[in-house]
């Protein structure tokens, strides 16, 4: 891909700056259809319509919405932390747009193939909750301070179970880089028909997938997990003061680390850029065809349980995670690495 | 100018910025805000030096660090600014000279040495022998490491649930 850019424009500077912006572009289009999507998604689960007028089905309600967005006026309290207020939400989007550096969209385009892959995207995403904690503070507002306390405690907690069901896939594929560990997962060798998925190549790392997809709900902030914005305690958390587009840039943010989480969730257990169906449809532009399908079916997963189940108690929220998550995680760890000794 | 060198320029600038913005602020939660903004900063110059592992642990380490330092100034502050917690300085004379010592023996060791360049030829595997070295010649003082981690965790722990089973002794006491 590097390559190519450097052939079609004049200097090297400029191909870098157009590979950096691909996901950029990708994530800008993503953000319009998923709250399009959470919206259809959330009225058909309660058997309404949804928006239906601006376009076929209100397709293009988003677009309206936004430009709305963009009209209003952004108001800054008084007593508010300048600074830091008006930094915080462009700080939480280049945290999570940063972490898609090592996201291989297709076999032809990843933005940048180092060693550390997902030890880089682990790191970069502790900055999310850093600015959430940065926004909630500035705002001086009980309700945002509470909400930032919250995220912060839920964050530092879910990323334990996160980091070991992240560590159990790397132990069976053997490399940080998740270029790398997609390549490993291509061919239909299991069981006569069935892709070389991770998910399906041993069945502890079934287990680990749940412990990881329970986890990046938590770390996505989404129900039932969504006690940072739970809007009939806190209004709407660390949010509440945001107005306008510095409030729109949050939403893309939280839409954006979705996609993030279930992206790297594909990569890990269902083959990244592979074909489902070995060579059939293969090929860089097909890859990206079903990375992006897998991803919006974990979003769309995501979306679903968000308007079908109630919210946890804080307590409830930490007893799942400490009681239940951790052990089963540190167990299954040694069950896949016993299991990767002997097979 | 190249890009790399705009690119260290910039990030060197965020650095020190953020770490005067650190000392000078009267706020703690500026401060401590600040402290991440210069981590980060470092942490790119270890990009630039192609030590990508160690700039992505700086993150996780520091950065994570910076939000347990953040939430102790939020809980001592939490009237946000209504409730000024003022930081003053005290000792001045002798941290002053002691500072000044420092830095005229940093930038004299910086003029003195011959600095040897090495300009590496493409980015080399470092995770992979990190992990050799680590499991290999220097398995000793990993697994002291780790041991030592456990403790301090352990320790945490049992002072946490035993300030918490004298609440409950005391409070059943009192029913009794």
């Amino acid at each position: 891909m590097i390559e190519f850019l450097e052939n079609i424009t004049p200097s090297t500077t400029m191909a870098l700056v157009i590979h950096a912006m691909i996901p950029l572009g990708l994530i800008l289009v993503y953000a319009l259809f998923a709250i399009w999507m959470e919206r259809k998604v959330a009225a058909h689960v309660q058997d309404r319509l949804g928006p239906m007028r601006v376009g076929w089905h209100g397709w293009a309600q988003t677009i309206a919405d936004m430009l709305k967005l963009l009209q209003k006026e952004d108001i800054i309290p008084t007593d508010a932390s300048r600074f830091l207020f008006r930094f915080a939400p462009f700080l939480i989007f280049v945290a999570s747009y940063a972490a898609f550096a090592v996201i291989p969209f297709s076999s032809g385009y990843i933005g940048s193939s180092i060693n550390i892959g997902v030890f880089y995207l682990l790191a970069i995403t502790s900055l999310l909750t850093l600015s959430v904690i940065m926004a909630a503070w500035a705002s001086n507002n009980k309700w945002s301070l509470l909400g930032g306390m919250r995220s912060a405690a839920q964050m530092v907690s879910y990323e334990v179970p996160t980091i070991m069901s992240v560590l159990s896939v790397i132990v069976v594929a053997g490399s940080l880089n998740l270029m790398t560990v997609t390549e490993m997962q291509s061919g239909n060798e299991i069981l006569g028909f069935l892709p070389n998925w991770l998910i399906f190549q041993n069945p502890f790392l079934l287990v680990a997938f749940v412990i990881f997809f329970v986890s990046i709900l938590a770390e996505s902030h989404r129900v039932p997990f969504d006690l940072p914005e739970s809007e009939s305690e806190l209004v709407a958390g660390y949010q509440t003061e945001y107005s306008g587009m510095r409030w729109g840039i949050f939403m893309l943010a939280e839409y954006a680390d979705m996609l993030l989480l279930s992206l790297l969730g594909v990569v890990l257990f269902f083959g990244g850029w592979n074909s489902p169906f070995g060579t059939f449809m293969d090929g860089p532009v097909w890859g990206f065809f079903w990375f992006m399908l897998k991803g919006m079916l974990l979003v769309f997963v995501m979306m679903w349980i968000r308007w079908t189940l109630p919210r946890y108690r804080v307590d409830q929220l930490m007893r799942i995670c400490w009681n239940i998550l951790i052990p089963a995680s540190f167990v299954n760890f040694v069950l896949i690495a016993l299991w990767e000794m002997i097979f | 100018m190249e890009l790399t060198a705009i690119l260290f320029y910039l990030f060197s600038i965020l650095t020190v910025g953020a770490a005067a913005v650190m000392v000078f602020s009267r706020n703690i939660v500026h401060s401590a805000f600040a402290l991440m903004f210069a981590l980060v900063g470092v942490a790119s110059l270890y990009v630039l030096l192609y030590a990508d592992f160690l700039a992505a642990t700086q993150l996780l380490v520091y950065v994570g660090g910076i939000l347990i330092l953040i939430l102790f100034g939020v809980m001592l502050t939490t009237q946000g600014h209504n409730l000024n917690f003022k930081s003053v300085s005290v000792n001045l004379i002798p941290a002053s000279i002691l500072s000044v010592t420092a830095a005229g023996l940093l930038i004299f060791a910086f003029t003195t040495t011959a600095w040897a360049f090495i300009e590496p030829v493409e980015r080399s595997e470092t995770v992979y022998e990190l992990g050799m070295l680590l499991m290999g010649d220097y398995i000793l003082p990993f697994i002291i490491v780790g041991v030592l981690l456990l403790i301090a965790i352990i320790g945490a722990i049992l002072m946490s649930t035993r300030l918490a089973t004298t609440s409950d002794t005391t409070s059943s006491d009192l029913t009794e």
